[in-house]
């Protein structure tokens, strides 16, 4: 691989002699010996392995083990060795871990360390969310809360912004230029390894590299490699992408570049489209929504991705580049067949584009456990009712079929008709011409079909302002 | 004195820094080898041809051993001895270990152990209980019965019967930190072996006997685990073995940890069980006799399964006097992982069955269920006035139906403190306030007791060993025989040895389980590690001080018993000592500061054949309290708020007690509501990463937590009058399960009870709800 440099501890480390997927996890545990990240699970599920990653952008929870090496290149990393002061002083999320006894076994409890210290410094209170991506098998959660309620009001240590200012004095050395040819002089057997900075780059070399995999937040493509072993073969690396990491709004129309992650997207989306951003925030926990970005949960085509069903809802559109050609589709129609992509090769998932208005978008996710889990049934709807008539009806789902799929049945079953309860139960056989949906592990076809019915109930019901969701109900 | 005090755990403070190490964590020879196994992926199959050939190919392997390697083939199994290391001939279930790569790293181990070239030739596989039960396919040759008084007539005889049947999956422990163990050849072919293990002794045994080598030869030690809740009791046998045996034919350390989803394809579970019942009782809901069915998934081999099962017919009473009791207890061979010890050892299951009985027959009779459990609860314990509400009026010596007197109940006066703090009966009518408001959402609410037999039930396994050296500084090095897997084991038996001294526990040094310190000891499991090694390092520590005391005594010519050890000061006849200066003195008037302690439970008896004895030396009680809410058309449910009160006698660290309650509760409500085990129709786990298979998160803990600590020592003379904490909390989720099931009857009319099913998924809670409605 080509060389890479970082800050890990507030210490510059170069590295050169490792494979482009190996981990950050297994780097830190088998050849620095900082064996105080933990590998719980290897796929990004349990949060053991959880460390602080800062660049320009701030500091945010990542998972190491769907880390790879060169995607740190230039950014600061800090794990649990570097929470306490060089002199031994406990950061004060530890110290409460202590007193409020939040640890049994330990295992989990660096992760939690790391997930609750960056909290902490950046003010957060909403600990569900801060750790719906650390499993804890002894405690319970409740000792770990008592301890971040107690660590709050003190003030973070200087060793949690010690990475952000290292980094504007870190001179990141320019160890080698990107590849941009297939016959670099350099390469030997290896594949090669691509680290574009801007989308330009990127269009050229994945034009000449059509093989390659295109790797963005790795939540995805990590698993490939931490689970089903394989070897990528050429990979390009997008986090530098940085003119795919917008979002920005024109007139009526919010653009958003492939490479913003699901987190930025979620803050974005907080105003304009609440009920979508409500589910990014179910997407999955945090250090996933940092990492995973908005063009890989597309570009994967997983029938079962949160992301496309709300964005076809919204009637999204879906732009893609090939070299210098751009074209543009609507979201639905990129999704062909399980496992099967309008996509040419050379061609990658650039921005989406969506309205900036759709008051009555709603979206469902069931699932058996309610963060960090994957959608058994993911519904969105978005059906715009003038004068008790339903003149525009948008419905996607997740989850019932081998692609995201629009209930366009369902919607031909309302236009047009009056928007009461009665008119909506007759819509409601229109689901069964819709979907067929299969039996898995996560819930059966007739479950997935009786409750993609009774979302459009509660549809109905969320919109006449009754209570529909278990998460809004209190003691 | 330091036990009773809320100190933190002992190594929470290199728990926080990322210090605290575990097996995959010890700094490791550079030379050392990484293992790994190549699974089956059939569920019950003949291997006509294993070629091994490409896995040896690989790059970075070292050596493949197959099962034509090993001659004997060690056995694995901590019962029956029918665990061979690696199948031979035949695999039992899909992730049946079936040759073990050892290479250069881990990767290329894992890498490796997948290309095998295999052919398999499919036989029929079990995988349900339904499958193994129609097949007769039972461990111990069929089922065991146990009974009391007469159930068949008490039920003919009753004024009302009813039948139910629960299905009731397993689980997953879920250990943080997987399976792991690393093996060290010692000179003379020694082994010293470090293992993720809840049961060295057993580690030692299984080594050895694999090397053909004395005990005395391997010596196994485990500083700690990151989780073990009973899947580190038999599991990590087949990872330290196979490293022995690498470790042999390469004379290099060989290191094995699973990853995760290896660990959830190879290792057992919690049994998944079945029960059927048939219920005779009267109007009021006073049960008069009960027939119970229970079916277990065992899986493919015998692992811990008697036991288990055992357990779970001695939790078949709960808190209640039932006179005419059958049980029919069926241990079913499945192909599936061998399912093994978790977290109440069958004990949940038993106990999840009387409940439902309970809440079915509450029901029926439509009476309040907790009025209906109060009447059917065994006599209150005397020393405490009876309890008004309580007509079961057992004047002569009540019994089990196993017949062990029931002499420390106090589930009436536990009840009713809890009723009051919870205010269960206002917010039981406001939750039926709630539910006439409110169509979509609904709401329940329920109480239930646990009462828990503390012993194993194979009694000689009752005993513990320490060993307790004082330092010519005053030091104390501690040893026992328990485990310390994030239970807090090690500061609460650390607090006792402190105690013993009179100093402070920071005197006391922690120091790792190791079979060459005690010898032949038992799991750590059953809840038994404090009460067991307490008292064993008690014993040391008095020895100790009687050393000390007599030897003081004899100097100051006064009695030994006039010697006092207390706040780090040893006062005696007018003069005072620091404890360093006395152990000073000792050492040079040539005392040993060096002691073993022992200790084997009193009173216990058990015959297993009958069913009858004293399995138990005490019960531990608690009972809770779970509101939620349900969305009646998704099924999709929350834990609002839980209430606990819980019985830990004389607590030895209330901290650790809490953290114990708190954490058994969630995770026994996980075990019946998000935790789901699916194997597909070709018996392949399909659940088999945290990805699929969910444990609860942070948001899935109740809202709102109350947990208490019932004031009261332990009637039983255990250490310090403390009472085992382990597993007791872990049932105090089965009130989540009846609160759901409250909330689906909030959804009919009354008149079908909703037949809920564990684990109560949304789609099961959706399937309760049709039910109801009549949908």
């Amino acid at each position: 691989m080509t060389e890479i440099a970082f800050l890990l501890n507030g210490t510059p480390v170069r590295v050169a002699d490792q494979p482009p997927t190996r981990s950050l996890l297994d780097w830190l545990r088998e050849t620095r010996g900082l064996t105080g990240t933990k590998e719980g699970c290897n796929e990004g599920d349990c949060g053991a392995c959880t460390v602080m990653v800062t660049d320009a952008a701030g500091s945010r929870a990542l998972n190491a083990c769907l880390l790879f090496l060169p995607q740190l290149h230039g950014k600061a990393v800090r794990t649990v060795e570097g929470l306490a002061a060089p002199d031994g002083t406990l950061h004060p999320v530890q110290e409460a871990m202590i007193a409020h006894h939040g640890s049994q076994c330990g295992f989990c409890t660096p992760g939690i360390m790391v997930a609750l210290a960056i909290a902490h410094a950046q003010g957060r209170a909403d600990t569900d969310d801060v750790l719906a991506g650390n499993l804890c098998r002894c405690t319970g959660y409740a000792p770990i809360l008592r301890a971040a309620r107690a660590a709050a009001e003190l003030p973070a240590p200087p060793q949690m912004a010690a990475d952000a200012s290292a980094l504007s004095s870190f001179i990141v050395p320019q160890i080698r230029p990107p590849e941009t040819r297939a016959s670099d002089a350099a390469a030997d057997t290896a594949p090669p390894v691509f680290r574009p900075t801007n989308s330009d780059d990127l269009a050229e070399w994945y034009a000449a590299h059509p093989e390659a995999t295109l790797i963005a937040g790795a939540t995805d493509v990590g698993l490939w490699v931490t689970k089903q072993l394989r070897d990528l073969g050429p990979v390009a690396f997008l986090s530098g992408v940085a003119d795919l990491t917008h979002v920005e709004t024109r007139g009526k129309v919010i653009g958003i570049g492939a490479c913003v992650t699901i987190e930025a997207l979620r803050r974005a989306m907080r105003d304009v489209h609440p009920a979508f951003a409500a589910m990014l925030r179910r997407f999955a926990s945090v250090q996933v929504r940092e990492a995973a970005t908005i063009g890989g949960n597309i570009a994967n085509g997983s029938p079962i991705g949160d992301g496309p069903p709300a964005l076809i809802a919204l009637g999204a559109t879906l732009h893609l580049r090939q070299g210098d050609e751009m074209r543009a589709m609507p979201l639905e129609d990129f999704f062909l067949d399980y496992g099967s992509q309008d996509r040419k090769p050379g061609e990658f998932v650039a921005a989406v584009t969506l309205p900036s208005e759709a008051p009555a978008l709603r979206c469902y996710k069931l699932s058996k456990r309610f963060d960090q889990d994957i959608s058994a049934v993911c519904g969105c709807f978005n059906v715009t009712v003038e004068d008790g008539r339903v003149t525009d009806a948008r419905i996607a789902f997740g989850g019932m079929a081998g692609v995201p799929k629009r209930a366009t049945a369902v919607e031909a079953a309302l236009a047009g008709g009056r928007w009461d309860e009665e008119a909506i139960r007759t819509a409601l056989p229109a689901f069964a011409e819709d979907f067929a949906p299969m039996s898995d592990m996560r819930a059966s076809a007739d479950y997935r079909l009786d409750t993609a019915r009774n979302m459009l109930l509660r549809y109905f019901h969320d919109l006449a302002g009754r209570p529909v969701s278990v998460l809004e109900v209190s003691p | 004195m330091s036990v009773a005090k809320p100190l933190p755990h002992d190594a929470a403070p290199l728990h926080v820094t990322g210090q605290a190490r575990y097996i995959d964590d010890i700094p490791v020879p550079a030379n050392t080898l990484h293992l790994a196994f190549g699974l089956s992926e059939r569920a019950h199959a003949k291997v006509t041809v294993l070629d091994l050939g490409p896995v040896r190919a690989a790059p970075g392997v070292v050596a493949v051993i197959g099962p034509d390697d090993l001659s004997p083939m060690p056995d694995c199994s901590p019962s029956i001895h029918d665990e061979p290391l690696l199948a031979m001939g035949e695999v039992h279930y899909a992730g049946h270990p079936m040759f073990i790569v050892v290479a250069e790293s881990h990767l290329a181990a894992r890498r490796a152990a997948r290309l095998a070239m295999v052919t398999y030739e499919d036989l029929p596989a079990l995988i349900t209980i339904e499958q193994a039960l129609a097949a007769n396919s039972h461990f111990e040759g069929g089922p065991v019965t146990w009974q009391i008084g007469d159930a068949a007539a008490a039920i003919a005889g009753a004024p009302r019967v009813l039948k139910g049947s629960i299905e009731i999956g397993g689980q997953e422990h879920f250990y943080l930190e997987g399976q792991a163990a690393l093996v060290l050849p010692q000179e003379g072919g020694d082994m010293v072996v470090h293992s993720s293990t809840q049961h060295p002794t057993e580690i030692q045994h299984k080594v050895s006997e694999a090397l053909g080598l004395p005990m005395n030869a391997v010596r196994v030690e485990v500083r700690r685990m990151g989780g073990g809740f009973g899947g580190k009791e038999s599991q990590g046998n087949h990872l330290a073995v196979a490293c022995a045996v690498a470790a042999r034919a390469t004379g290099r350390p060989c290191k094995m940890r699973y990853d995760r989803d290896d660990d959830m394809m190879i290792t057992g579970k919690r049994h998944a069980f079945r029960i059927d019942y048939h219920v005779g009782h009267d109007d009021r809901g006073r049960i008069l006799g009960v027939e119970f069915l229970q079916l277990a998934q065992c899986g493919w081999s015998a692992d811990l399964s008697l036991p288990v099962c055992d357990r779970a017919m001695l939790h078949a009473d709960n808190a209640y006097l039932i006179e005419n009791m059958r049980i029919e207890s069926h241990r079913l061979r499945t192909n599936t992982q061998s399912a093994t010890a978790y977290r109440g050892f069958g004990g949940p299951q038993g106990m999840l069955g009387i409940e439902r009985v309970l809440d079915h027959v509450a029901f029926a009779v439509g009476r309040e269920p907790l009025e209906v459990r109060r009447a059917n609860f065994y006599g209150e314990a005397g020393g405490q006035p009876p309890d008004p509400r309580d007509i079961s009026a057992q004047k002569k010596q009540q019994v089990t139906p196993y017949r062990m007197p029931v002499e420390d109940f106090i589930l009436h006066g536990l009840t009713a403190r809890l009723e009051e703090s919870s205010a269960y009966l206002a917010r039981k009518a406001e939750v039926a306030r709630w539910n006439a408001a409110n169509d979509v959402l609904k709401k329940g609410i329920a109480l239930t007791p646990v009462k828990f037999g503390i012993s194993f039930t194979l009694t000689w396994l009752n005993q513990a060993g320490a060993l307790v050296h004082v330092y010519q500084d005053g030091s104390v090095h501690l040893n026992h025989g328990g485990t310390e897997m994030g239970q807090g084991l090690f500061q609460k038996v650390a607090q006792v040895a402190a105690s013993g001294f009179g100093i402070g526990v920071e005197r006391v040094k922690i120091t790792a389980t190791d079979t060459g310190k005690v010898p032949n000891t038992s799991a750590t499991a059953a809840s038994s590690g404090s009460d067991l090694n307490g008292m064993a390092v008690k014993a040391a520590c008095d020895t100790l001080r009687g050393r000390l005391a007599e030897f003081l005594a004899e100097r100051h010519q006064v009695s030994p018993a006039e010697v006092l050890f207390e706040g780090g000061r040893v006062a005696v006849g007018g003069a005072e000592y620091g404890f360093d200066e006395v152990i000073a003195m000792a050492y040079q008037a040539r005392i040993s500061l060096s002691a073993t302690g022992f200790y084997a439970t009193p009173k216990i008896t058990w015959d297993r054949v009958k069913g009858q004895g004293r399995p138990f030396f005490y019960f531990a009680y608690g009972a809770a309290v779970s509101e939620v809410v349900i969305d009646r058309l998704t099924g999709e449910n929350r834990i609002l708020r839980c209430d606990i009160l819980h019985d830990a006698g004389a607590s030895l660290n209330p901290a650790i007690d809490m953290g114990q309650i708190e954490g058994g509760y969630v995770q026994g409500a996980g075990w019946l509501t998000t935790e789901e085990l699916v194997w597909d129709d070709r018996g392949r786990l399909r659940t088999h990463a945290p990805s699929t298979y969910k444990i609860p998160a942070c948001s899935d803990r109740p809202r709102v937590f109350n947990v208490a600590l019932w004031e009261g020592a332990n009637r039983e003379e255990t250490v310090y009058r403390s009472k085992a904490v382990g597993e007791p909390p872990f049932m105090l989720g089965i009130s989540a399960l009846m609160a759901l099931s409250d909330a689906v009857a909030a959804c009919g009319d009354g008149t079908v009870y909703p037949d809920l099913q564990a684990p109560a998924t949304p789609e099961r809670i959706l399937a309760a709800v049709k039910r109801v409605r009549g949908d």
